[in-house]
């Protein structure tokens, strides 16, 4: 066996790659929420359908998502092999269990990853599947450039031959996949709207107690920056990121 | 005070075990928990029953001998407190008791409470040591150490290896008792010859003798008699990742 699989091997081997996936998979929450904000922006989505194709168009870009696919099922599948690790060195439980001095997201990770993985599922099949491969409406935008006037009109499957861009007589056209009336239609379904909230309660359990675990982890636990870390981990991670992120489904079911 | 007792009683580690009650009668909250049990043993010895086996020695809280779960927690509810060290008088008249042995597939019991805790000697024995000159006798103090050092170096050695982090883990993790050990030399002038081969071995070892992993749930923290903190945790996992992908 060669030295780094043998590293990676180790139970701290396997515990450096879910901490490595889990905050690439960190830093990845906060750019899909800051791109996110422009389905609150009041224009029929011009800017959410043009961020939603440079997003998926751009070739770094899609390097950098196959990469995060990547993180998602080793992060899962690394999870599934330490736990099973986990329970056979318990072969026989306690029967009186009292309070141990833990917090209850970092006993239940497994759960609220569980929670989270099915949100994942459900949530690219809604969204990433049908932009790329089902159907989505289409749309044109007409924006005079003099007035600044935008007139939106749908377009049939027909009528869309591709995503362009272009100036005309001084009106610029913009057609492309109509993603935003997507999410809004989505975001009218209740059990989608409660589906994606809870899914970010989960998360916001799961990253209170991952996101400083990570740095446990790495070896960064040091009472001088201890404290920087944890407030990034309570405040960032697990409040602003899903109450933002939970904002968004809320954001469409009441309008 | 009257207590009654739900002690797990098992013959050996092939035969199956279960909770056998007991009364314990007329004991005084000054004595200790495993006075206690002696109280209920010298019954069972009159009685021609066997004695409940349970780990002991010192009885001083040094040695990191004595065990038990006492009512799902290791070394009872008393924080920072061995059993030897546990008193009844933290418990309530008329109250019941659940003792149960640790439980981790790398500590198999050998009989009753007592379990064989081997696989943290062996851990010990993979790294946990210093190579020494072997000429005359060294003058004290002739290696200079910071305070600042010395003072955590010798808390994270104050660990007495008893098996309370594994015991409340929920993985039955060991990663607070290596860390100790890893920790104590790391830090130490005298411990840096083996430092990287000492992280690596001493991991190596963990992993085979079937401990479970870290999820940093930090309940080996909340529960240690000596009160190690899982700060030797990331150290250990500095040290462990510097000698597989830098200095190895």
């Amino acid at each position: 066996m060669s030295n780094f699989s043998k590293t990676f091997s180790s139970t701290l081997g396997k515990k450096l790659i879910m901490c490595l996936t889990g905050l690439f998979l960190c830093s990845f929450l906060i750019i899909h929420l800051i791109g996110n904000f422009q389905l609150f922006k009041d224009d029929a989505g011009l800017a959410f359908n043009e961020y939603a194709y440079f997003m998926t168009n751009f070739p770094p870009i899609k390097v950098v998502s196959y990469l995060l696919y990547l993180s998602i099922l080793v992060h899962t599948i690394w999870a599934i092999m330490l736990t099973q690790k986990n329970k056979a060195a318990r072969p026989i439980s306690y029967a009186k269990k009292g309070g141990n001095g833990s917090i209850w997201s970092s006993r239940n990770m497994g759960i609220l990853g569980t929670m989270i993985f099915v949100f994942i599922a459900v949530h690219m099949s809604n969204f990433w599947y049908n932009y790329h491969w089902g159907t989505t409406p289409y749309v044109e935008y007409r924006t005079d450039l003099n007035t600044g006037i935008t007139q939106v009109k749908e377009l049939s499957e027909t009528e869309f031959t591709g995503h362009v861009s272009y100036v005309e007589n001084g009106v610029q056209i913009i057609k492309a996949k109509d993603l935003y009336k997507a999410v809004a239609f989505s975001f009218q379904q209740l059990w989608i709207v409660a589906l994606y909230v809870a899914a970010m309660a989960a998360l916001a359990f799961h990253l209170l107690h991952g996101f400083q675990s990570a740095f446990q982890t790495l070896g960064w636990n040091h009472s001088k920056y201890k404290p920087l870390i944890n407030f990034l981990g309570v405040w960032v991670f697990s409040v602003l990121i899903p109450i933002g992120f939970a904002a968004m489904p809320l954001y469409f079911f009441f309008k | 005070m009257n207590l009654t007792l739900k002690v797990w009683r098992q013959k050996n580690s092939q035969t199956p075990g279960k909770f056998v009650t007991y009364k314990a009668e007329e004991i005084s909250p000054d004595m200790s928990f495993l006075e206690m049990l002696d109280v209920v043993n010298e019954k069972l010895v009159k009685t021609q029953e066997d004695p409940i086996q349970f780990d002991h020695d010192c009885r001083e809280g040094i040695c990191g001998m004595c065990s038990l779960m006492i009512n799902g927690e290791p070394h009872g509810p008393k924080r920072a407190t061995t059993t030897c060290q546990l008193h009844m008088r933290s418990f309530n008249d008329g109250e019941t008791i659940v003792i149960e042995p640790w439980r981790a597939a790398a500590f198999p019991v050998v009989k009753d409470l007592a379990v064989d805790r081997g696989a943290f000697d062996r851990i010990q024995q993979a790294g946990g040591y210093v190579s020494v000159g072997t000429g005359g006798v060294p003058d004290a103090n002739e290696i200079l150490i910071p305070k600042t050092i010395a003072d955590e170096a010798f808390n994270s050695a104050t660990c007495i290896g008893c098996g309370a982090c594994v015991a409340a883990c929920k993985n039955a993790s060991a990663m607070l008792f290596v860390s100790a050990k890893v920790s104590q030399y790391a830090m130490l002038p005298q411990g840096q010859t083996e430092r990287y081969e000492r992280a690596k071995a001493m991991v190596s070892q963990m992993d085979d003798e079937g401990f479970g992993s870290c999820t940093n749930t930090y309940a080996c923290e909340a529960q240690c008699p000596k009160e190690i903190k899982v700060t030797n945790i990331a150290r250990m996992n500095r040290e462990y990742f510097n000698a597989e992908f830098i200095k190895g």
